[in-house]
Parts: C-alpha cells; structure tokens; sequence
C-alpha cells in the first residue's frame, strides 16, 4: 500500500518528500512554519520508504519555496524531492542539490569568525564532502559537519 | 637568481592550506638562494596591518621589504588605524589598496586576511589572523627543518605543548601532508589536544600518535609551543596546564644528537635558558629564517 495515501492531498502548494526520518521539524523551521501560519501544513514522520527506510514528508499549502531554502533543506535532508503542486497534481518535481558553495546560508559557529563581527560580509562556505556532510568556512576555516547544522541555519 | 613561477605574481599567501608540495618547495628554494639586494624592490611599498601587537613577524617582514630596497608603511595596534573610529575592515582596505603594492595583515579575528584579500587587488599576506592560520610562521618552519636536515619528508617530528590552541602547530600538521614517509608524536596534556577536525585531516596521510608523556626519543624535530594565556577562555583551565611541558637540560637528554629543538617564540617558561646552548637548540636560528622566507615570498608576489 501506498504510505502517502495516509495523508490528505492539498490543491496548490509544495510536497517536500523523502525527508530524512526525524527531521522534518528542522524543515519545518526552515520554512518558518510555525505559531501564526494560517496555511494548511501536513506533516508525516517515520513513514516507510522504499528508497531511504524511513523518511518524513511535509506538505504544505499555498507556499513556493525560495532557491535559498531548498538550499537548507538540502542540508538537513539531502535526498529530498520537491513537488509543486497545482490543481492536485504534481506540476514539477526535482531533487534538492547541495551546491558547492554557500552563501548566506549557514551561520559559521566560530564566534570569532569574520563573518561575526559586524562586518558587511555574508557567511560562505565551501562544500567539501557531501556524504558525510562537511563544511568549510571559506573565511575562518571552521569544518561544519551534518551533527551540527541544523543549529547553523 | 631562478627564473621567477608566473603561478605567484599577484597570489594571496592565506592560508597553508592554499599550497601544494611543489610551490612549497619552490618557495624555499628561492628563500636558500635570496640575498639582500637593494635593487629588487625599489620602489615597491609594503603595507603593514597590524591590528594587534607583533614583534618578530612585523620587524622581519620590514627587515625583509626594507632588504630589497621596499618601502614600509603602515600602523601597529587599532588605536593607530581609523579602525578605532569606527571604519570597517573592507574600507581600511580599500584605502590602503591606494597606496601600497602589497599588504601584509595581522588581525585577531579568524577569516580577516581572507576578507582582505577577496576585497583587494593587491596580493594580501595573512602574518596572522586570530587562531587561524600564520602560513609565513610555517614556511619558516619547514624552512628551518629543510636546512637543518636536508630534507622535507621521512621525518619524525614531535609537536609539544598546546596543540589545541595553537595555530603554527595546526599548520605545521597539515603542511606535513604534503609530504612523504612523515610520523608525527603529539605531545600534549589531555585538555590541549590536537582538534579532530586537523586530526582529520591527517587521517590516512600522516600517521600520529598521541601521548600526554613527555616522550622525545627519537625524533629528528621537537617543536615546543606556549601555552597561550590569551586563547583560553577560562583562567583556571590556564593555571592548571601551564608549565605542564618544561623542556629543560634533562628533557633535552632525550634527544638525538642530530635532532632539532624548534619553538615559533615568544616563549615563557616551556623551554629554559639554558637549553640555549646546546647544539640542537635551533629557535633563535628559526626566527632569523623568518627574513629570507619573507623575502622570497615578497620577490615572488610582486614578480621582481
């Protein structure tokens, strides 16, 4: 049986799916989802799946997302697709991506970091692995790995 | 006078990861050649940034400009800059950019030079940013070592002290990456270890052990480092650890005739006075290298 199915379809929106299993309140903030969203959101945690075990999927109404957020989500949930949705249907669809360099994205963590001091400077990392996720302050030099990112965005 | 690498007209010096093995050694092989010559650089000004007190690495990068006919400017400490008044750094840089044909910082914040750099035209030195990198400090270092033994790889090198604060011997490790058949000995107390992220990047390149014993048999290098008070967050974290590693004339009854004892300086009371006669005592020789390694370094970015 199909697990989305458990779920309600929405009209017009994004389906964020094949969310890491566990994470999807971090997307949740990454949207900004949260008191004072009038938006429908459905939120679906450790459903099965047969690309990732387990994974959590959020879909939510009337919201398209920015390149910068698909950015972050892609942080935190590296195999996640993304699906607009338009009259009920699936009008687009594509991976997230990490790309090689992140601009204004991530926070460096070094609180001694350039990019911390009040200087006109956006943070900017470099992506050195992927898988396992790794980080570099292109600045500060600081590694960043997936443990602790998620309090970086 | 070899002929001069395009590859370094006009590059920043950030950081040591920035440089392969190759320029590395090509770097220090015009460092062995160079000689005063009042004609190189005549001139040409070096701009000297110094938002924070220096002492070797200030007066041998004016010592090395200065020796091949450069000029100096520049300013020590904020409160000679118009930093004090509130300018930013990518201003102050853009003013200097104005008026000199290289830059040379210090800063205590980390990623600063770096700043610098992307904000300039100017080939920009970093001689220190916060507990980052100091790469001229390393190429110094490996400067020193080439001389004294010959040779950049199949080396035992033992790195004591503050391995977790201080920044010449997280440069020093990562340097020897670039190199071959290389054993490092960490010698440290349990609370200032090597951070994991440089560890690694050792992993599967360097092999290292890591020891808390005062170990220094063996070795071909011994590198000695303060334990920094201005680092440590907390004082009594300094209090408990300083004075932990002494190299004295028993420690030194360790060490192998033709080993050589090395310390980036200013050091306080982790290597005693009189160590300084012994033959493998080489720190004061250290700092002198600092001079002709600048002074290649300025040559090369500026394509005299």
């Amino acid at each position: 049986m199909n697990e989305e199915l458990k779920v309600s379809k929405i009209k017009n929106g994004t389906v964020i799916d094949h969310i890491t299993a566990g994470m999807a309140p971090i997307v949740l903030r990454i949207l900004g989802i949260g008191k004072g969203c009038s938006d429908t959101v459905i939120v679906a945690m450790n459903v099965k799946s047969h690309q990732i075990g387990l994974k959590d999927m959020v879909k939510v109404e009337n919201r398209a997302l920015a390149q910068e957020t698909v950015k972050k989500i892609a942080l935190v949930a590296p195999h996640a697709t993304v699906n607009i949705i338009k009259d009920y249907k699936v009008a687009q669809k594509f991976k997230v991506e990490l790309p090689s360099e992140l601009i204004g994205v991530v926070r460096c963590p070094n609180r001694n970091c350039i990019t911390n001091s009040g200087e006109r400077v956006s943070s900017y990392f470099t992506v050195e692995s992927k898988d396992p996720l790794a980080l570099r302050c292109h600045y500060c030099e600081v590694l960043v790995d997936g443990a602790s990112v998620d309090i970086l965005l | 006078m070899q002929r001069v690498h395009t590859g370094w007209l006009g590059r920043d010096v950030i950081s040591i990861r920035d440089f392969s093995r190759e320029q590395i050694e090509e770097l220090l092989r015009h460092a062995h050649q160079i000689r005063p010559d009042p004609e190189l650089l005549r001139g040409r000004v070096m701009a000297s940034l110094f938002f924070e007190p220096s002492t070797r690495t200030q007066l041998s990068f004016a010592t090395a400009m200065q020796r091949l006919g450069g000029h100096v400017i520049g300013f020590s400490g904020v409160e000679g800059s118009s930093l004090a008044k509130g300018e930013s750094l990518q201003d102050t840089a853009k003013v200097v950019e104005k008026y000199a044909d290289i830059i040379v910082i210090r800063h205590p914040l980390e990623g600063s030079a770096r700043l610098v750099a992307d904000t300039v035209s100017l080939p920009v030195i970093n001689a220190g940013d916060g507990a980052n990198q100091h790469p001229t400090q390393t190429l110094t270092d490996l400067f020193t070592i080439q001389r004294f033994h010959g040779r950049l790889d199949d080396l035992k090198i033992g790195l004591v002290g503050d391995l977790k604060y201080g920044r010449t011997v997280h440069s020093l490790a990562l340097a020897f990456t670039r190199f071959r058949k290389i054993e490092l000995r960490l010698i440290s107390p349990e609370n200032l270890r090597m951070p994991p992220a440089i560890l690694r990047e050792l992993d599967g390149i360097v092999p290292y052990v890591e020891t808390s014993e005062l170990d220094l048999r063996d070795l071909d290098v011994v590198y000695v480092t303060r334990i920094q008070k201005e680092r440590f967050p907390d004082i009594e974290e300094y209090e408990k650890v300083k004075g932990a590693y002494v190299i004295d004339l028993k420690a030194c009854e360790q060490l192998r005739r033709d080993a050589i004892l090395l310390h980036p300086l200013p050091r306080v009371d982790e290597i005693t006075p009189d160590v300084d006669a012994l033959p493998q005592a080489k720190y004061f020789e250290q700092t002198r290298n600092g001079v002709p390694v600048r002074m290649a370094l300025l040559r090369l970015l500026l394509g005299a």
